[in-house]
Parts: C-alpha cells; structure tokens; sequence
C-alpha cells in the first residue's frame, strides 16, 4: 500500500484522480479493515491536514460545512448547534471521544451505511454534497449521492470537499434521536430525524427522515398533509407515515417489527423536539440525553 | 498487498523515533513492538474496546485502527508519558488508591481518555467523566472505582492549581 499525505486540496484530487482512495480519521477504512470487511486500498492519500476542508462558514444563503470537519467539533460549534441542532445531536452520539475527535462528516456520508447518524439530519435540512475531481465541482442532493448500502453515485476521482445546508427560516427547529442500546460506540437501532417550521401554534413545514429502517437513508414523504396542524397532530402523523414506509431488515440488533414500530416512536419525539426548539425552548445536544431518549446511564 | 516500506519518524512522550514500517501497520502495534513501548495494550483491536487509547496531539484515538504513518508529525502520547520519573502520575496514584485497577489491561486506556478529560474541563461532573470514558470497556471493576479515581484526581489538580 502505498500512502502520502496531501498538502493541498489539489494535491489530493491529483491523487485520487491517479486512484487513490482518501483517508481522514480513518474509524470506517481502516476498522473495516481490520474487520476482514475489505483490504486496505492500494494507495491511500491522507486528507485530514486540509484546512480546506475544515472549515464552516455561514454564506448568505447557505452555510458550508467542510467534509473534514470532525464530529467532535460538529457537536460543540454555535452555529451548528444553534442553527442545525439535529447534527450535532446526531454527531454527539458517533462512537467514543476517540471516534469523534478524529470521524469526519464527509466520511459518514461517503461511508453510505444507512446507519449514519449525521445522515437523516442533512436530509431534512436539504443538504446538498459537494464533489469535486482535478476538472469539476458538483453539487447532488443526497437522494442522488446514496444509492445502497455502502455504495454512492459518486465517481473513484470525487472527493466529497463539504455539505452545503440552506439557512433555517424563522420559527424553526431540527432534532435528531436514535434507538439505541448503549450509549458508546453503538450502531443505531433506528433513528429519526426531523426540521420543523411554525407559523404561531401550528406547523408550516416538517420534514422526517429515517435512519436504519431502509438501504438508505430514508425521507418519509406525504407530510404536506400537517401542514396547519397542531405539532401533536403532525407528530403523530410522522410517526404513522414512517411506520408505514419503513422497509426493514431482521439482524441481529432488531427484528424488522421492532424496528417498524420503534421507528415511529423516535419519528414522533424527533418532530416533538424539532417543534419545541422552533419555539425557541432551549433543548442541549444530544436530544437523546437531554429528554432520556435511547440508552439510560 | 505490496509492502511498500516507509521510512518515518514517530514522537512518542517527547522522544523522536525513526522506524521503517509497512504502511498498512497499526500505530498500537508499531508502539508496542518497534518503539518497545507496551504500555498501550490490544484488547479487541476492532475499535470497540479502548485499551489501546493513545492521545494525538492531545486527543484520544484508538491506536488499534489508526495507521501509524498517518500519526508523523503529531505528539503521540501514551501511558508511560504519564509519570514523572518514578513519581506517578496523580491519575495513576489514585486508580490504585480506589482500588479501580484489578486485571489492568483496560487501565493504560482509561488513564489516557481520563487525561484528555481532565486537560479539557478540569471540572468533570460524574456524568462528564462517563462520557470522557465511554469510549473505554473494564471487564473486571464495574467502573465505579474508576469514576471516583478520575473525580479524585480532578479535585487534587484543581486544589493544587488554585493554591
């Protein structure tokens, strides 16, 4: 194997443009690795040194958030926390101190597990990926970007440079809460996220997407129904929808009923807390500490 | 697999040392076998467990599944970086005061997560010290002699910086 270390964005491009596979924090490559999941890569270029791709900055209209960001810094930055809560509760509950510090954004997305935490809150925000290769930058929704477990649309020379996530209206809020059975270095069971919007006492917008209960990350659709209902109206008609097009699977963590029905419960509390953020309630991250969701101590 | 060679330097505890690895080599096994440092110890080597913990420029990672060419240039801290010659380090003196030591093999990854707690927020609750070690497995002491070691420690730090 061979391995070097980019000292540019365009250094790493170059080399995976020559077939090299990136590597930032390494806790999917190279635990697969060591899992028998699949060989290191032939070559490896190192990406994690890029102040590139580490940065977040707020635009107008949409805030960057660089791939190389780390979760532990996801969990902790105001603007992530205040404006895009449900990523950084989803971030706070990746791994260990150990997998945050080093885990990255990009590398959860490009990973492809319909498992990711950070995955249904870029969802519902509308978050778009960013590839760029030596000649090109693009940017594909996330629908485009995840095509099974594990796999992705983009091409080997693409590198995922950040997620641009449109500005929070007014009166909105996002959550995100998981399944879970311990509270480190767990999978999730199920997980759910979802952004509302309020126009008074009553739900303008709502958006719920669902985690480990498809072969991607799934959007629940048919939710323009809620809107002008009450928020226990339109969590239980989240709850309802994501029941019913949940598809699934049976392992060893869950039967695919369990996680059909508990799939709804977390879709429920994730637009309850969503809502009660709109209204400005303070609510810390991780909702799943805060409100006694998943794991208890 | 190739076996592309390289030539690199690690800085261990504040001592530089070169050594010629394989570059798909873990760093956990590069300490303990071409550095000699055994401290770091693997448990599950599957990311799982936290007995390899190592700090990385001040930050724990489990050194079972980070390459150890990725970690030249960066401080590499583990748990015989610690003591202060053969004075131990607080953390070590009160884990064996509590009585939160028994097989040992988890202590060297606690000590090291325990460390990057304390360095960060002097002032853990018991719910911050579960969190600074959650990424830590003991098969032996049920954790509660830990918990109170780590807290134990932050108290003497705090008292001896307040003075």
């Amino acid at each position: 194997m061979s391995f070097a270390v980019a000292t540019s964005l365009d250094d790493a491009l170059a080399a995976m443009a020559a077939g090299a596979r990136p590597i930032a924090g390494g806790t999917d490559l190279v635990v697969g690795s060591r899992q028998g999941k699949g060989a290191l890569p032939d070559a490896i270029i190192a990406i994690d040194r890029l102040p590139e791709l580490a940065a977040i900055e707020v635009g107008d209209d949409v805030t960057r958030i660089g791939a190389g960001v780390t979760h532990a810094t996801l969990m902790t930055d105001a603007t992530v926390v205040d404006q895009f809560s449900s990523i950084a509760d989803a971030a706070a509950l990746v791994g260990s101190p150990a997998t945050r510090n080093v885990g990255t954004l990009g590398g959860n997305v490009m990973n492809g597990s319909p498992a990711m935490d950070t995955g249904a809150p870029l969802v519902v925000l509308g978050a778009e990926a960013e590839l760029r290769s030596v000649d090109a930058t693009r940017s594909v929704s996330l629908d485009e970007l995840w095509t099974g477990p594990g796999s992705t649309s983009a091409n080997a020379d693409e590198l995922c440079t950040a997620l641009l996530i449109p500005n929070r209206p007014a009166a909105s809020g996002s959550a995100y809460v998981r399944l879970e059975y311990r509270r480190a270095m767990e999978i999730a069971v199920v997980g759910a996220a979802a952004a509302v919007t309020l126009d008074g006492d009553t739900v303008s917008t709502v958006r719920v997407a669902l985690t480990a209960v498809a072969p991607t990350i799934l959007e629940v659709t048919g939710l323009d129904a809620v809107v002008g209902s009450t928020i226990d109206d339109a969590a239980v008609a989240a709850a309802t929808a994501a029941s019913e097009q949940a598809t699934p699977i049976s392992d060893l963590r869950a039967s695919d009923a369990y996680r059909r029905h508990t799939i709804g419960v977390m879709a429920r509390r994730a637009v309850d807390a969503a809502a009660r953020r709109a209204m400005g309630e303070t609510i810390a991250v991780p909702v799943n500490r805060a409100l006694g969701v998943g794991a208890v101590a | 697999m190739s076996t592309d060679i390289n030539a690199i330097e690690l800085t261990v505890n504040g001592v530089p040392y070169p050594v010629a690895i394989d570059t798909s080599r873990n760093l956990s096994g590069v300490l303990r076998n071409e550095i000699g440092l055994t401290g770091t110890k693997e448990g599950c080597d599957d990311c799982e467990c936290g007995a390899c913990m190592v700090l990385l420029d001040g930050q724990p990672i489990n050194s079972c599944s980070y390459l150890a060419v990725q970690a030249q240039g960066r401080e590499i801290t583990t748990v015989e970086g610690l003591a202060d010659g053969d004075e131990l380090h607080p953390l070590q003196r009160n884990i064996l005061a509590t009585g939160g030591v028994q097989c040992g093999f988890c202590t060297p990854g606690m000590l090291m997560s325990a460390q990057a707690l304390l360095d960060r927020n002097p002032d853990p609750s018991l719910e911050d010290i579960k969190i600074g070690l959650s990424g830590n497995l003991c098969r032996c002491t049920g954790y509660a002699r830990i918990l109170a070691a780590v807290d134990a420690t932050a108290v003497e730090l705090r008292g001896t910086s307040d003075s």
